[in-house]
C-alpha cells in the first residue's frame, strides 16, 4: 500500500480580497514517490493550490480555509511556514526573483544558514548538493552572470539542501528557451529518480513535460480538480480542449487525421505512441488539406546593414547583423537565452547605438535618428507590461503619447477610443488599470503603442506566461493588426508561436544571425536546432514516423489547417 | 548596460583578505579621527596613507573616479561657501592675520590663515572619502551583513542592508529600461524640455519603476520566507570569515594611529595645529 503524502479533504480556500473562493472542494491525494503534473488554464487556481502546499497560503496570502490538508500525516493548520517548508521544498516561477545571495554557493546555503548549521557542515552540504544539479564548477559565479537553465538549476539545489521530501515546480519552463526547459524537464526526472523525491509540477505547457514521463495528471479548471488521469487517458479524453489547454501538436494532428485516440495508443509520448493504427489516416488527410499559399513579396520597410555592436569593448553581442524586413510581414527572432535578441530590438528601437552598420527605413538611413523620431514609425512592446504603465487609467495610459505629441484632445480621443476597439479594451475605457489581468494589461500596453500608428511594432516575448486561451486571443489580435498592413516582429522562445504565427524566422546564436528562412525549415534543421538551442516540431517526428514522404509539407498544413480550424 | 556604481569589486589584495567587521571598525576609527582632528600632520599622515591602502587594494581610480569627480564638486562648493560665509574663520582660529591679498578693504581680504584653514578642510575631505569608497567596494555585502550581525545588530536589519546592496545595479538597470521605452513614446527627459514638464516626465518613469520594484519585494520576501529567514532568533552565515593574524594586526595598528593621532591633536589643547 502506497503512502499517501498530500491528502485534499473538501478542502476550499478564498483570498481575503474576492468574493469567490479561488479553490473550491478539492480531493486530491498524492502518494509518496509519485511524479505529478497539475495543468490548468491562467486564473484556474493551480497556482493557489501550490501555494497551499507550501504555506504561502495562508500564511503571507490571507483567505479563509474550509476542510483540510494533510501533508505528511499532519494537518497543515497545526503548522507554520518554516515547518512546512522542510517538507515541501518549491522552485517558483521566475530565478531571478528568488535568488538572494550573491553567488550560487550562498544562494545554495540561504536555508542552511536559516537553519544555524556550522559554516564547515554548511559548506561540505553546499557542493554535495551543487554536485547533484550539475553547478559544482559555479560555486562561486554571480547569480547575475548565470544563464537561464544555470539559474534553474541554482534555484533547485537551494530548495534541495532542505532535505524535504516533496519538490513543487511552478512553471519551470516559462522563461528557458526550448533546449534547456528540455534538459530541465530530464533534470527533474534524473532528481526524482536518484532520491526517489514525490515531484508535482505546475505548467501549463504540456507537451514539453511530458518529454520525460508523468504518473498523473490533474486538471484543474475553476478552482476545481476536473480530471485526475495517467496522461494516457487524458489525452484520449476531450478534457484539454475544453478547459483549454493544449495538446501536444501530434495528437491535434492525429486527431485532426480522424483518428480515434485510446489509452492503449500510449499517446503520452510520442515515441510510445502506436502509430500504426493511425497510419493510414494520416496519409489520406495529408492528400486531403490544401496546400498554403506562399505569401507575396512587397516593398522593403526595414533593413540592418551589417550591424556590429558590443556593450563592453573587445566583447560583440551582434556582429555582422544584416536582414530586411518587408512591409506587411510576420516575422519572429528566436535564439538561445542570452544570444543577442533583445539587444537587436535596442538597436533598431534607437536605445542603443551600433558600433557599425546601417540601419534603413523605407530605404532611408536612420542611423543617427533619436530613440523619439524613430518611436513616429517604430514601436515597442516590452516583456512586462508592468515596466510600462504609469498611469492609473486605460484611456488615459493609452492617451499618454499623444498627450505629450500635444495632438488636439478631439483627435487624441478619437483615436484613443477607435485602437481600444481594435484591441477589444472599449468596454473596459474607464476601468483602473490595477484591476485587469496580465493579459489584458499586456494589451493595454500594445494599444498604447498602437495608437501612435508605427507601421512596425516590435514585441518582447508577446505571449510569455499566458494560458493557451489569452495565447490565442494575443495572436489573433496581433495576426489582425498584421492583417492590417502594420509589419511585426516578435522575440520569442516559444517555438509554437513561431511556427504558427510567423512564416519567417530570423535565427541569432551568439551574437550572428544564422539562418533566415521560414519556420518550418528552421524548426526542421537539426544543425540550426541544436546551435540556436530550438526544439524539433513533434509534428515532424510525427510525419517521419507515420512514413510520410513530405515531413516539411505536413508540418505546413497542419499549420494553416489548424489555423483555420481554430477560428 | 548602466554604470555600475559602488558595487563590490572582486579583486584578490590584502585588503580584500580582511574580515568585514574589521574593515567597518576600520573605518569607523578611521573616521573618528578625520572627523576629530584638525592637525594638518595628522590629517595629511592619514591622506597619505589613504593613498597607500588604494594602491595595495589593487582598485583603479578609474573604477571610483566617477563618484570622486561628483564629491569633488561639492567640495568646491562647500569652500566657496565658506570663503562667502566666513572669510575670516582662519583669523579667528589661529589668532594672527596675514593678509595676502586686500579685497574690499578688510572682510573679503585673502588671508594666509584662511587659505590655510580651508586647506584643512579640504584634507578632510581627502582622508574620509576615499577610506569611504575602499569599504563600499572591497566589502562582500554578504559578508557586510555577516560582520553587521557579528558587531550586534540584528541579522534581519543586517540582510536588509546587504539586500538593498546588492539591488542597487538591478534598480539602475530596471530604470534604464523603463526611461527608454518611455522616451520611445514621446517622453522627453532631455534639456529640450522645460524644466517642469520634465519633472511630470520623470513621474511616467518612476511610478512603472516603483511599481515592479514592489513586484521584485513581494518576491523575494516570499522566497525568503519559504527558505526559512526569520524561524530563529540567530542564523550563521555562508560567508563569514574567522579573524585572522591580518585582521588583529589591522586593527591593532588603527587602534595605535587612533590613540597617536588624537594624542597629536589635543597636545596643545587645540584641535588645530598652528604653524603661525
Amino acid at each position: 500500500m502506497r503512502k499517501p503524502v498530500i491528502q485534499f479533504e473538501n478542502f476550499s480556500f478564498q483570498y481575503r480580497s474576492q468574493t469567490a473562493p479561488t479553490l473550491q472542494d478539492i480531493n486530491l491525494t498524492i502518494y509518496e514517490g509519485e511524479k505529478v503534473l497539475i495543468v490548468g488554464p491562467s486564473g484556474s487556481g493551480k497556482s493557489t493550490l501550490g501555494h497551499c502546499l507550501n504555506g504561502l497560503v495562508p500564511f503571507s496570502y490571507k483567505g479563509k480555509v474550509t476542510g483540510s490538508l494533510t501533508i505528511d500525516g499532519e494537518d497543515t493548520q497545526g503548522l507554520d511556514i518554516f515547518s512546512l517548508s522542510k517538507k515541501v521544498g518549491m522552485v517558483l516561477q521566475d530565478p531571478d526573483g528568488q535568488f538572494i545571495g550573491l553567488t550560487v554557493a550562498e544562494d545554495i546555503a540561504f536555508a542552511l544558514e536559516n537553519d544555524c548549521l556550522p559554516q564547515p557542515q554548511m559548506i561540505t552540504k553546499v557542493s554535495e548538493v551543487a554536485k547533484i544539479v550539475d553547478m559544482e564548477p559555479h560555486l562561486e559565479a554571480s547569480t547575475h552572470q548565470l544563464s537561464g537553465g544555470q539559474k534553474q538549476r541554482v534555484c533547485l539545489a537551494g530548495v534541495m539542501v532542505d532535505e524535504v521530501e516533496i519538490l513543487l515546480f511552478d512553471e519551470p519552463l516559462a522563461n528557458l528557451d526550448p533546449a534547456t526547459g528540455k534538459y530541465a524537464i530530464e533534470l527533474i526526472d534524473r532528481i526524482q529518480q536518484e532520491t526517489n523525491k514525490t515531484v508535482i509540477i505546475i505548467e501549463h505547457r504540456l507537451e514539453d513535460v511530458l518529454h520525460c514521463p508523468v504518473d498523473r495528471i490533474i486538471v484543474i479548471d475553476d478552482g476545481r480538480v476536473i480530471s485526475d488521469m495517467t496522461p494516457d487517458e487524458l489525452l484520449a479524453s476531450p478534457v484539454l480542449e475544453q478547459c483549454s489547454i493544449r495538446e501536444p501538436l501530434y495528437v491535434r494532428a492525429v486527431k485532426y487525421a480522424g483518428c480515434r485516440l485510446t489509452p492503449e495508443l500510449r499517446p503520452a509520448h510520442l515515441d510510445t505512441f502506436q502509430i500504426n493504427a493511425c497510419k493510414k489516416q494520416l496519409h489520406d488527410w495529408f492528400e486531403k488539406v490544401d496546400i498554403p499559399k506562399a505569401r507575396d513579396k512587397t516593398e522593403t520597410i526595414l533593413e540592418l546593414k551589417a550591424i556590429d555592436f558590443s556593450y563592453f569593448p573587445g566583447q560583440p553581442t551582434i556582429h555582422d547583423v544584416s536582414f530586411s524586413i518587408q512591409k506587411g510581414e510576420m516575422v519572429s527572432i528566436v535564439g538561445k537565452n542570452g544570444a543577442g535578441k533583445s539587444t537587436l530590438s535596442k538597436l533598431i528601437c534607437g536605445f542603443e547605438k551600433p558600433n557599425a552598420g546601417k540601419i534603413y527605413y523605407r530605404s532611408q538611413d536612420i542611423t543617427a535618428d533619436t530613440i523619439k523620431e524613430r518611436a513616429l514609425r517604430i514601436g515597442m512592446v516590452m516583456q512586462n507590461p508592468n515596466q510600462m504603465i504609469s498611469k492609473q487609467m486605460i484611456y488615459d495610459e493609452v492617451a499618454l503619447g499623444l498627450v505629450i505629441r500635444g495632438v488636439p484632445e478631439a483627435e487624441i480621443k478619437e483615436r484613443v477610443l477607435a485602437t481600444l476597439k481594435i484591441c477589444g479594451l472599449y468596454p473596459f475605457r474607464n476601468w483602473p488599470i490595477s484591476a485587469l489581468s496580465f493579459g489584458q494589461k499586456k494589451r493595454v500596453t500594445i494599444a498604447s503603442i498602437l495608437v501612435l500608428e508605427p507601421e512596425v511594432i516590435i514585441l518582447d516575448e508577446p505571449t510569455a506566461g499566458q494560458d493557451f486561451r489569452h495565447y490565442t486571443e494575443i495572436m489573433e489580435f496581433l495576426l489582425e493588426l498584421n492583417q492590417r498592413g502594420v509589419t511585426i516582429i516578435m522575440i520569442t522562445h516559444d517555438m509554437h508561436l513561431m511556427l504558427e504565427y510567423t512564416p519567417r524566422a530570423i535565427v541569432i546564436a551568439g551574437g550572428r544571425k544564422i539562418a533566415d528562412d521560414t519556420a518550418v525549415n528552421v524548426l526542421t534543421d537539426a544543425r540550426i536546432i541544436e546551435e540556436a538551442n530550438l526544439k524539433e516540431t513533434s509534428l515532424f517526428e510525427l510525419a517521419v514516423r507515420a512514413g510520410i514522404s513530405e515531413p516539411k509539407q505536413f508540418v505546413e498544413r497542419f499549420i494553416a489547417y489548424d489555423r483555420e480550424v481554430r477560428q | 548596460m548602466a554604470v555600475e556604481m559602488l558595487s563590490y569589486i572582486e579583486r584578490k589584495s590584502p585588503v580584500h583578505r580582511l574580515t568585514g567587521v574589521t574593515k567597518l571598525l576600520c573605518f569607523l576609527i578611521w573616521s573618528t579621527v578625520a572627523m576629530l582632528t584638525y592637525d594638518t600632520r595628522v590629517l595629511l599622515f592619514l591622506f597619505l596613507f589613504s593613498v597607500a591602502i588604494f594602491k595595495v587594494s589593487k582598485i583603479k581610480w578609474k573604477e571610483v573616479a566617477f563618484v570622486l569627480l561628483f564629491i569633488l564638486v561639492f567640495l568646491l562648493i562647500n569652500n566657496l561657501a565658506i570663503y562667502v560665509f566666513s572669510p575670516q574663520e582662519g583669523v579667528k582660529i589661529y589668532g594672527t592675520r596675514h593678509v595676502l591679498l586686500d579685497i574690499g578693504g578688510g572682510r573679503y581680504s585673502l588671508t594666509l590663515e584662511q587659505l590655510f584653514y580651508q586647506f584643512n578642510v579640504t584634507l578632510k575631505y581627502f582622508t574620509v572619502i576615499p577610506a569611504a569608497l575602499l569599504f563600499l567596494v572591497t566589502t562582500n555585502p554578504s559578508e557586510f551583513a555577516a560582520s553587521l550581525n557579528r558587531i550586534g545588530v540584528s541579522y534581519k536589519i543586517a540582510y536588509a542592508v546587504a539586500l538593498a546592496l546588492r539591488y542597487i545595479p538591478d534598480i539602475q538597470r530596471d530604470f534604464r529600461n523603463i526611461s527608454l521605452s518611455q522616451q520611445a513614446r514621446g517622453i522627453d527627459m532631455s534639456r529640450k524640455e522645460k524644466l517642469s514638464k520634465r519633472l511630470k516626465n520623470a513621474a511616467s518613469i518612476i511610478i512603472p519603476l516603483i511599481l515592479s520594484s514592489l513586484d521584485k519585494i513581494e518576491m523575494i520576501s516570499n522566497a525568503m520566507e519559504l527558505r526559512g529567514f526569520g524561524k530563529n532568533k540567530k542564523r550563521t552565515w555562508y560567508r563569514a570569515r574567522p579573524f585572522q593574524k591580518i585582521d588583529i594586526i589591522t586593527l591593532m595598528l588603527f587602534i595605535i594611529m587612533l590613540i597617536v593621532s588624537l594624542y597629536i591633536t589635543f597636545y596643545d589643547g587645540n584641535r588645530f595645529y598652528n604653524p603661525f
